[in-house]
């Protein structure tokens, strides 16, 4: 047992690391504040473009949404890191980051923002056209705030993933908060930074979900 | 009969091979109140939304107000602020209270700023009979209040002729005298209104016009006396039957 907790929790090992994962955990938090913003644009510019009727829209749309879908975020970001200077582009560790999250986070959002956007009927849209809003206007003021508050709980969950997903930051050695704790970890050959930046995410993460449980049981509770 | 202020010929309106409008004229003049009736399938919600081109014709010519509705010139969200609409499912916005619902478009296409499109808001609102539902969302309203809400959210807008869609179709019977009510006052204000419904009752009292169609066709029209007292044709005759039976 005492092997165990020396391995895993050694507090000592714990506030020897801290300093190092407390500057991981600002660049997660940082990372986060960058790539939740350009996916949620990238994703609402998707849904309104989904909501176009040409297939010159339509199937463009579609190849790319499922390509970024399909394709694993961390071999998107390691070709564009390490693929788009062969192409003459040469791209930083955090621009490669924000163009693979911009690509690969806003096709969920998209799809996420899209499903929000069919759920609204299609009633309201004539009703704001009847009344002279132009398409766009109807969509910013009538369509866009009730097609949000439909999936309000999948945005909020696919933002969960997305601050989870940052992590994979670390291939183009961005010190987010797991790669300073493997740093620690194989100074140190002890997990228990590891273990302290799962505590770290947890709390950073554990209102959001907490939130997210009071908000699915309010739109169930709405649909009785 | 005057200038029309509404003056839809030969409308044609196909839905893949379905053709559910036949070569359809519409006159209306200014002031007048034209009720369209006919069985379900017959086309003519699809004529009424054919006139603010929520619906595009497949042929034909609309003109209201003096302008061309299907003219490439035409600027049809400037077009349809002269034309209210009012639904069969109300269609408020949920997100935004009764005044909300008013102001939108008095803000937002109108242009108007804040205290005129709240003074014309709650006017309207007043209108219908509703100014202490202001701050209410339409979840908090019953369905004739939705409706009255509605026909506040198009009159505000100031426009020269009303369309209702089955405006009382979807309400308990016990909640359809207000909405009738406020469409009655609007009526009397001298608002030109076209109304696709089966309420025959408020047809005869107040309709100039009764316009039957079956198939796409205008089968009959004139005066409700005559049409609901006298048809002409057998379509009409066995619609009207059936319409009184119930």
């Amino acid at each position: 047992m005492q092997d165990f907790l020396n391995a895993f929790f050694s507090l000592d090992i714990i506030s020897q690391a801290w300093p190092i994962l407390l500057q991981g955990f600002w660049v997660t938090l940082w990372l986060s504040a960058l790539v939740i913003p350009l996916g949620l644009i990238s994703g609402t510019v998707l849904a309104l473009l989904s909501t176009v009727r040409s297939r010159w829209v339509a199937w463009p749309l579609w190849a790319w949404v499922d390509f970024f879908r399909a394709i694993p975020p961390l071999v998107l970001l390691v070709f564009i890191y390490a693929g788009l200077p062969f192409a003459g582009f040469e791209v930083s560790a955090v621009g490669a980051v924000a163009l693979g999250f911009f690509l690969n986070t806003g096709a969920y959002y998209g799809e996420i923002l899209r499903a929000g956007i069919e759920s609204v009927p299609r009633g309201q849209l004539e009703a704001a056209r009847s009344t002279g809003l132009t398409r766009w206007q109807a969509m910013q003021h009538v369509i866009l705030p009730q097609a949000v508050r439909n999936v309000l709980p999948d945005l909020i969950s696919n933002t969960l993933e997305v601050v989870k997903l940052t992590s994979i930051a670390s291939v183009v050695a961005l010190p987010e908060l797991l790669f300073q704790a493997r740093q620690a970890q194989s100074v140190t050959y002890n997990a228990s930074p590891i273990m302290a930046a799962a505590i770290i995410y947890f709390i950073l993460l554990w209102p959001v979900v907490r939130l997210l449980s009071r908000l699915e049981n309010r739109q169930l509770a709405a649909r009785r | 009969m005057a200038a029309p202020i509404v003056a839809a010929t030969g409308i044609h309106k196909h839905f893949g091979a379905l053709h559910v409008l036949k070569n359809v004229d519409l006159l209306v003049a200014e002031r007048e109140l034209v009720f369209v009736i006919g069985p379900s399938g017959s086309g003519k919600s699809t004529l009424l939304r054919c006139l603010n081109r929520l619906e595009e014709p497949s042929g034909g010519s609309i003109i209201v107000d003096g302008i061309d509705m299907l003219a490439r010139s035409t600027d049809i969200n400037k077009a349809r602020q002269r034309i209210g609409m009012v639904f069969q499912q109300f269609n408020l916005y949920p997100h935004m209270t009764a005044l909300g619902n008013v102001m939108l478009a008095l803000r937002k296409v109108q242009g108007k700023d804040k205290t005129e499109a709240e003074a014309r808001a709650r006017a309207a609102l007043a209108r219908v009979d509703l100014a202490d539902r202001a701050e209410h969302f339409p979840g908090q309203l019953s369905g004739g209040q939705q409706q009255r809400v509605a026909i506040a959210r198009a009159i505000a807008l100031e426009p020269r002729v009303m369309l209702f869609d089955e405006p009382t179709s979807a309400l308990d019977p016990e909640l359809v005298g207000g909405v009738l009510q406020a469409m009655r006052e609007l009526r009397e204000s001298g608002m030109t209104m076209v109304v696709v419904s089966h309420e025959m009752a408020f047809a005869r009292a107040a309709a100039d016009r009764v316009v039957f169609m079956a198939d796409g066709q205008v089968v009959e029209q004139g005066p409700p006396a005559s049409v609901f007292g006298n048809p002409q044709h057998e379509r009409t005759r066995a619609f009207i039957g059936q319409i009184e039976r119930h």
